[in-house]
């Protein structure tokens, strides 16, 4: 009967993707591009949130979007129809992104002429969020028909994203979705969050959003 | 859910250290797993037999441990563990400021393996 022995490891089992993750993230500063992580839940208004925000920055800066779709091509091809830079990535079955598929995506787009990429994440408010993209900043958005309780649900997604779109703000007269609570949860999580309240679909809100998107992707690309 | 790829980063790190360890069979993997995370212990013991057929490690078992939500305050610095359930309202236990920063809770280890 052979002994049983203690093999210590000590290892983190995410590691791999964490050092991806900061490598590129060290390329990208090296190649001036800034890269934007949205996540939410499916149909919370994601594509049509990069749509807006890009029509908005009007050309102040170069765009492309990196789509992750299960398995189509349909977000890809409505940022495409816009004339914007769009590469299609499909995760087949797979509930996010990990820095080594961005990887992928990156090399799809000519990074030359690009200030900034947006990753349009996987519909989902729970994987994305233990996943380290490479991205400079994370956002996501929580839309009016989902509810005001998802801080409380999905913790984490409010914990790691930099900023939170409160979207579908049209909806609001037609829903009991409470703001204010949704805000202070938000808060309550993660005190350093930026809160901007719109609608991609009239439009309302969006401008303070893309002027604060401005701002950071011009500061990123002033750095010596 | 990504129990499926975590697993497998499981199997590949486990299998990774066996060969300079002159290992047999794994028996267990022992592993922790941040208070935050959404992963469940069920599935990844699943996922983790059905990867590891044909493998050193196939019928080991999988002890997870959860590891403490611990957070910094921005202000004065000071450490502190919350329960899940507190991290809807954090607040630091010394200054009482609401600004502090996640340092751990959502971290996966692998902390040592049982094998022959
Ligand atoms: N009323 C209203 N509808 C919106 C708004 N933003 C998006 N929508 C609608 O919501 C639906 C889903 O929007 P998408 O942009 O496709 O959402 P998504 O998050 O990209 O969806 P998936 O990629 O499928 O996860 C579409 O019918 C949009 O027209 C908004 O601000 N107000
Ligand atoms: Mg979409
Ligand atoms: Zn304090």
């Amino acid at each position: 009967m052979e002994e049983i022995r203690l093999i210590e490891i000590k290892e983190a089992i995410h590691t791999d993707n964490t050092i991806k993750a900061n490598l590129l993230r060290e390329n990208l500063s090296k190649s001036k591009t800034f890269l934007l992580n949205l996540m939410s839940s499916p149909g919370a208004g994601k594509t049509t949130t990069i749509l807006k925000t890009i029509e908005t920055m009007g050309g102040r800066i170069r765009t492309g979007v990196i789509e992750a779709d299960i398995d189509s091509m349909v977000d890809a091809e409505k940022i495409a129809a816009k004339g914007i830079a769009a590469v299609q990535l499909r995760t087949g079955g797979f509930c996010h992104l990990d820095a080594s598929m961005v990887e992928k995506g990156l090399e799809g787009l000519n990074l030359d002429n690009l200030d900034l990429v947006i990753i349009e994440n996987v519909g989902n408010l729970v994987c994305p969020a233990e996943f380290d993209t490479g991205a400079i900043k994370n956002v996501m958005i929580l839309s009016v028909p989902e509810g005001d309780d998802k801080p409380l649900k999905y913790p984490l997604m409010f914990t790691v994203c930099d900023v939170l779109l409160i979207n579908k703000i049209d909806y609001l007269s037609l829903s009991d979705f409470d703001v204010d609570a949704a805000k202070t949860r938000a808060k309550n999580l993660n005190p350093n969050i930026e809160i901007f309240q719109i609608s991609s679909k009239t439009g309302e809100g969006v401008e303070a959003w893309a002027e604060w998107l401005l701002k950071e992707v011009t500061g990123f690309l002033n750095q010596p | 859910m990504h129990e499926l790829q975590v697993t497998e980063s499981i199997l590949n790190i486990a299998l990774k250290y066996s060969p300079a360890n002159k290992v047999k069979k794994i028996i267990a993997i022992h592993l922790t797993i941040g208070e935050l995370s959404e992963l469940e212990n069920e599935w990844i013991q699943r996922y983790f037999d059905y990867l590891s057929k044909g493998t050193l490690a196939q019928g080991a078992k999988l002890v997870i441990e959860r590891s403490p939500i611990r957070m910094k305050c921005d202000s004065c610095n000071h450490e502190f563990q919350i329960k899940r359930d507190d991290i809807r309202n954090i607040e630091c236990p010394q200054c009482s400021q609401k600004k502090c920063t996640l340092t751990s809770g959502r971290e996966y280890h692998i902390k040592h393996m049982e094998v022959m």
